[in-house]
């Protein structure tokens, strides 16, 4: 039972990562990611690749970061004058995109059998039990380093055009806004957050495939950041962590509800996700924790 | 007096009609000039190009003696060219205060960097001041933590100039500052727009209410079918035969 509690834990940081950089994406700067299992897939890979070529693991996790970077730019130039749906369509695209070059350039990704062996950091030396604790530190450890600096970007001036430019990029230009600037550069950095956070889950299940990275992922994220509150890190993180809890709690109403096949089962889990949503939107419309609008400073 | 805005020959067509059809007008610096002219003379489009919503097809617009017609508009703004518009517009879920300090010009913590460091507090702190004066200035300042969209008409109006005065502008131009305002606000409006240009701000104001233009404003372009048709004090203009033709219509 601890065991599966850490692992619900380190998912949660993972799942959190995700959520941070479409919070900071979508709540930030109003661009819809629908792509962002790409961008995980992208990380995944490019750390998997470079470790498996000998690298250690800390430059994994550098290149997923760098590789979150360029598939940002990428992505970010290639629909410079598209937005909302337009742009979660494309994104969309470029997540299948992503994924179908893995299932497809075997010399690069092994094709559908995955990548396994991804190297786990210290496992052989701590043990299971020790590494799946050392594990949630590093990962926690990530989040809250990422959560700080999302959170005191959300609060800077950076921020604040940021948010400008969602609400009306074309007066934020009349503002003085570099509007392309900072569109490029938050999706850069959202784009790369999503990496790490393939790297981390890479090395946490030692096997990637394909698979793994369905656009399912994608809206479990929306989900997460929709419930805890678009446009505020704490809430993204909290929608994360409370999704990946109540993902892995429905896995016991089988337990409770007798007499069901699995397939049932897993119907019964969807649809106790969406009853969840509904829950909290008719409850809390803007999220657990909903955008605040920073008070001025008193001077006398 | 030293040109503040210089438009020579600026055309502009949408869809094959000519709303701008060779534009010629300066503005000096420090005066209030009034643009006029019937619905549809090309007034808000000018307004348009100059800001740097629309690209001119032909024609020079100069800043200060500097070409700016190629400028993107936020580089129009850093070198000083701001507006306002006509139906008061905003951010929604920004603040009135979050509004003021959007507008200052030369922020180092909005470089990617630098916020996340941390840096660039000095400029913000110097910003927020200048953003409370100007916010008491307007008799604002008890709205400052509000959004936007809880402010009435009016209100939105003077966050219009507001947030315009923090980019430090050289030239202001206003798009019918005072339309849809209570006869009391226009007259607090107008007071504050005297005011300010006594200060050395250049404006020049669209506006349809002559009585405010011939209180207010000096000298007056009177623009007609995508040009300027003339330019002078009111009464000059008021006098002006083809003024009033454009106005009424040619008498038969």
């Amino acid at each position: 039972m601890v065991a599966y509690l850490l692992f619900a834990l380190t998912l949660g940081g993972i799942y959190g990562l995700l959520a941070l950089s479409l919070n900071l994406i979508w709540g930030g700067a109003g661009m819809v990611n629908l792509g962002l299992a790409g961008f995980f897939a992208v990380g995944a890979y490019a750390s998997a690749i470079v470790t498996g070529a000998g690298a250690p693991v800390p430059v994994g996790l550098a290149a997923a970061l760098l590789a979150g970077v360029a598939a940002g730019l990428v992505v970010t130039f290639s629909t410079l004058r598209l937005r909302d749906d337009y742009l979660a369509i494309v994104t969309l695209g470029f997540a299948e995109v992503v994924r179908l070059v893995a299932l497809n350039e075997r010399w690069l990704t092994n094709g559908s059998d995955g990548i396994s062996g991804v190297p786990a950091p210290f496992k052989a030396a701590l043990g299971i039990a020790g590494f799946n604790l050392f594990y949630l530190a590093l990962v926690s450890g990530i989040v809250l380093v990422v959560w700080a600096l999302l959170r005191r970007l959300d609060g800077s001036p950076f921020g604040r055009a940021l948010k400008a430019i969602r609400e009306d990029q074309e007066l934020a230009g009349f503002a003085g806004k570099p509007v392309l600037r900072f569109k490029l550069q938050a999706f850069a950095v959202s784009a790369a957050v999503a990496g790490l956070a393939g790297a981390l889950y890479g090395h946490y299940q030692t096997y990637i495939s394909p698979d793994h990275f369905q656009p399912l992922i994608t809206i479990y994220i929306f989900l997460a950041v929709s419930a805890g509150g678009v446009g505020r890190p704490s809430g993204a993180l909290i929608g994360a962590y409370g999704v990946v809890f109540f993902l892995e709690a429905t896995r016991f109403v089988a337990e409770v509800v007798p007499a069901l096949q699995p397939v049932q089962v897993a119907a019964l889990r969807e649809m106790l996700v969406g009853a969840a949503l509904i829950l909290v939107f008719y409850l809390r419309p803007q999220g657990v924790l909903p955008e605040r609008i920073p008070p001025a400073p008193r001077m006398s | 007096m030293s040109t503040a805005l210089s438009v020579s020959g600026v055309e502009r067509s949408f869809y094959g009609v000519r709303v701008l059809q060779g534009v010629d007008l300066t503005i000096k610096a420090g005066t209030l000039t009034g643009l006029i002219g019937p619905n549809g003379a090309g007034k808000s489009t000018l307004f348009n190009v100059i800001s740097g919503l629309y690209r001119a097809d032909c024609g020079s617009i100069l800043l200060a003696g500097q070409e700016i017609g190629g400028f993107a508009k936020e580089r129009r703004v850093a070198h000083g060219l701001v507006r306002t518009f006509q139906l008061a517009r905003g951010f929604p879920k920004l603040s009135v205060f979050q509004h003021l300090m959007l507008y200052g010009q030369g922020q180092p913590g909005e470089g990617l960097l630098a916020a996340l460091i941390g840096t660039g507090g000095e400029r913000e702190t110097e910003l927020a001041e200048r953003a409370l004066s100007v916010a008491r200035r307007l008799r604002l300042d008890h709205l400052l933590d509000n959004p936007v969209t809880a402010l009435s008409g009016g209100q939105k109006k003077l966050l219009e100039i507001g947030r315009a005065l923090m980019a430090a502008p050289r030239l202001l131009l206003l798009d019918e500052p005072m339309a849809g305002v209570n006869p009391a606000l226009t007259e607090e409006i107008a007071a504050h727009l005297t005011a300010l240009n006594r200060e050395g701000i250049t404006i020049c104001l669209i506006e349809h209410d002559m009585g405010l233009i011939r209180r207010l404003c000096d000298p007056i372009i009177v623009m007609a079918e995508g040009r300027t048709l003339t330019e002078g004090s009111f009464s000059a203009v008021a006098a002006d035969t083809r003024v009033q033709e454009a106005y009424l219509g040619r008498r038969h």
